[in-house]
């Protein structure tokens, strides 16, 4: 028998990041994409975002490739910007989000007794509101602009992960090396942050991954109805917003459009191969 | 009462008790074991699956689940563990006594390396140890519980280590600190029955080394054979026999010692049946009025079902049966 060298395509198959599948792959070009726009948009668009620069409501064309808005403003710009604010206020909401519902619900899942009780009222209580609901009362409570909505955004997204935080804490503090650190002498804080954190992290990891995309979402929403970004700034939900009021030239929404299903795509894509990449039974 | 034994014991548990509350019934798991361990000397806590042994033990030192609710009096060089503060009991944890659980690989923290779980536990109690000290120290230890190459061994994880050297990690986790009072909790019942010879063989010469007083828990009689001095037989949450180890054997004085004595399989014999004690253990709560032995009892007569059986001591060899080391009792 010989020795059969490996053929150049099973051989890039055996040096295969096996974290990369394909919609791993798929997902970090596009969210990779944007993330470079959100520095980038100004030096690779073609025209200011808030500059006049045609006339008003132009289909697609060589000049500008997504028309132009009913000021006359270039969508294609407009779109790319649009990256400068949605991707930062998103990666932001969720980061509170998870930094606050992870901790009240770590706390809540290990100490358990009245103050976990609390807690989780605290979190049904805000869960029982529609999150959209929620959002829009507290931002409009708060008054329009994006930092407003970024609070509102906070308010209805922690409990997402105090829960599912509560969860995984409760299921790890029974395990036996927990038991065993407590029998070494661990002090209960050095238990929980060395012992049980650590085991808790992957679908909190996960699930965030996909919450940006969520919150990309929302936060154009907000904008759609007026409560998130201002005019004129170039933000998405704001952007189909303008498009909405007209009928006839489709290409105004179509460029944020785009951007949103693309990016909510990509944080999708993202998610599921961390969670197949974390979940021990997958290949 | 306890026959004097000349000297003070360095761990006493009297009338132990553990109870669950559960939808306003509070079930007994363990009702009242009372045992004690000399310095250096090795107990042996023999029972089934569920009979309260490793709860018992695990409450005494205040590692009770939740929801338990425990009494009785515990006292550990002459302090009373019960009313200790909570700081305090953490402190003596880890330190003065130690534990050893069942299962090594669940018992270890997946994602810390070895060395860093074992110089947790040096530095837990030495506050003002180096971080480099305390690792130095963790590779001792490993050397100590014959781990080869601990240089190396000492940066892998725990799913890097078979399940006989995961448990001697645990080992030397458990001795970090000189304790003077070992807990082994069924060290060896997850284990290969070659490897269970090597850790048992680990912690006796641990134990003769460090002349610690040590506690044994298993289900196997057959290891307490070996390495223990004295054993104390639970049943139904209750010590039943309590005697040196070779008067154990030889007389045992409780028919339940003699089934699981007899249960013990014996290559000499020819017999194609193993001898097992008929019926299974009493659920907790739901304790016959007498003897809790006597529905399985080949023995039993109507006194044992209508009274609970004192332990009745012959020197230092006590037996909770009425009819404990009467000889027409147990030929009948």
């Amino acid at each position: 028998m010989t020795l059969v060298s490996p053929s150049r395509a099973s051989r890039l198959a055996l040096h295969w990041p096996h974290w990369l599948s394909l919609p791993m792959m798929l997902g970090l070009l596009i969210v990779g994409f944007w993330a470079i726009m959100t520095v980038a948009a100004p030096l690779v668009a073609p025209y200011d975002p808030l500059d006049l620069v045609g006339r008003r409501l132009q289909a697609p064309s060589w000049e500008h490739w997504l028309g132009t808005d009913a000021l006359g403003r270039d969508v294609l710009s407009r779109t790319l910007h649009g990256a400068v604010h949605s991707l930062p206020l998103a990666v932001m909401v969720v980061a509170l989000s998870v930094l606050i519902g992870a901790t009240l619900g770590a706390l809540s899942g290990y100490l358990g007794g009245w103050v976990g009780a609390v807690i989780m009222r605290l979190v049904d209580v805000t869960l029982s509101f529609p999150p959209m609901l929620l959002a829009m009362a507290v931002a409009a409570s708060l008054g329009p602009g994006l930092g407003n909505a970024a609070i509102a955004m906070v308010i209805v997204w922690w409990p997402v992960y105090a829960r599912l935080m509560r969860a995984q804490v409760l299921e790890v503090r029974e395990r036996e090396h927990v038991e065993a650190a407590v029998a070494s002498g661990a002090t209960r804080p050095r238990v929980l942050i060395r012992h049980i954190l650590p085991l808790c992290w992957t679908p909190v990891l996960v699930s965030a991954t996909m919450d940006l995309g969520q919150v990309i979402l929302l936060a154009a929403s907000l904008s759609f109805i007026g409560l998130g970004a201002t005019p004129p700034t170039p933000e998405w939900g704001s952007m189909i917003s303008d498009g909405a009021s007209q009928f006839y030239s489709w290409w105004v929404a179509l460029g944020p459009g785009l951007a949103i299903l693309t990016i909510v795509l990509g944080f999708n894509f993202i998610g599921d191969g961390l969670h197949d990449y974390f979940d021990p039974r997958s290949e | 009462m306890m026959p004097a034994t000349g000297t003070t014991p360095l761990f006493e548990v009297r009338d132990l008790r553990v109870t669950f509350e559960k939808r306003g019934r509070s079930l007994e798991a363990v009702r009242g074991i009372s045992l004690h361990v000399a310095p250096g000397e090795v107990l042996g806590v023999v029972g089934e699956s569920g009979s309260g042994k490793s709860l018992g033990m695990l409450a005494s030192i205040g590692l009770q689940p939740r929801g338990a609710r425990v009494s009785g009096s515990v006292r550990f060089k002459g302090r009373e563990l019960t009313e200790l503060p909570r700081a305090e009991m953490r402190s003596l944890r880890g330190s003065r006594i130690a534990m050893i659980f069942q299962d090594p690989l669940s018992s270890l923290n997946p994602v810390m390396t070895v060395g860093a779980q074992i110089a947790e536990a040096v530095w837990l109690h030495n506050p003002g140890m180096s971080k480099r000290a305390a690792m130095d120290r963790a590779k001792d230890l490993l050397a100590l519980v014959a781990i080869p190459q601990p240089d190396r061994r000492i940066s892998q994880y725990p799913h890097e280590f078979s399940g006989g050297m995961r448990q001697r990690v645990m080992i030397a986790m458990a001795v970090a600190n000189d304790p003077d009072l070992l807990i082994a909790d069924e060290p060896t019942t997850a284990l290969d029955v070659t490897v269970q010879a090597q850790i048992m063989g680990v912690l006796a010469e641990l134990q003769q080394r460090l002349k610690l007083g040590m506690i044994l828990i298993t289900h196997d009689l057959g290891v307490l054979a070996g390495h223990a001095d004295r054993v104390a037989v639970v049943y139904a949450g209750r010590v039943v026999e309590e005697a040196g180890v070779n008067d154990l054997f030889a007389r045992p004085g409780h028919p339940y010692t003699r089934g699981l004595i007899a249960s013990i399989p014996n290559m000499a014999s020819q017999t194609d049946r193993l001898f097992s004690i008929e019926g299974s253990p009493p659920p907790i709560g739901t304790l016959p009025p007498g003897c809790p032995f006597a529905p399985r009892c080949p023995m039993a007569r109507d006194i044992c079902r209508r009274d609970a059986p004192p332990m009745l001591f012959e020197g230092a060899h006590g037996a909770a049966c009425h009819f404990a080391f009467d000889r027409a009792g147990r030929a009948a």
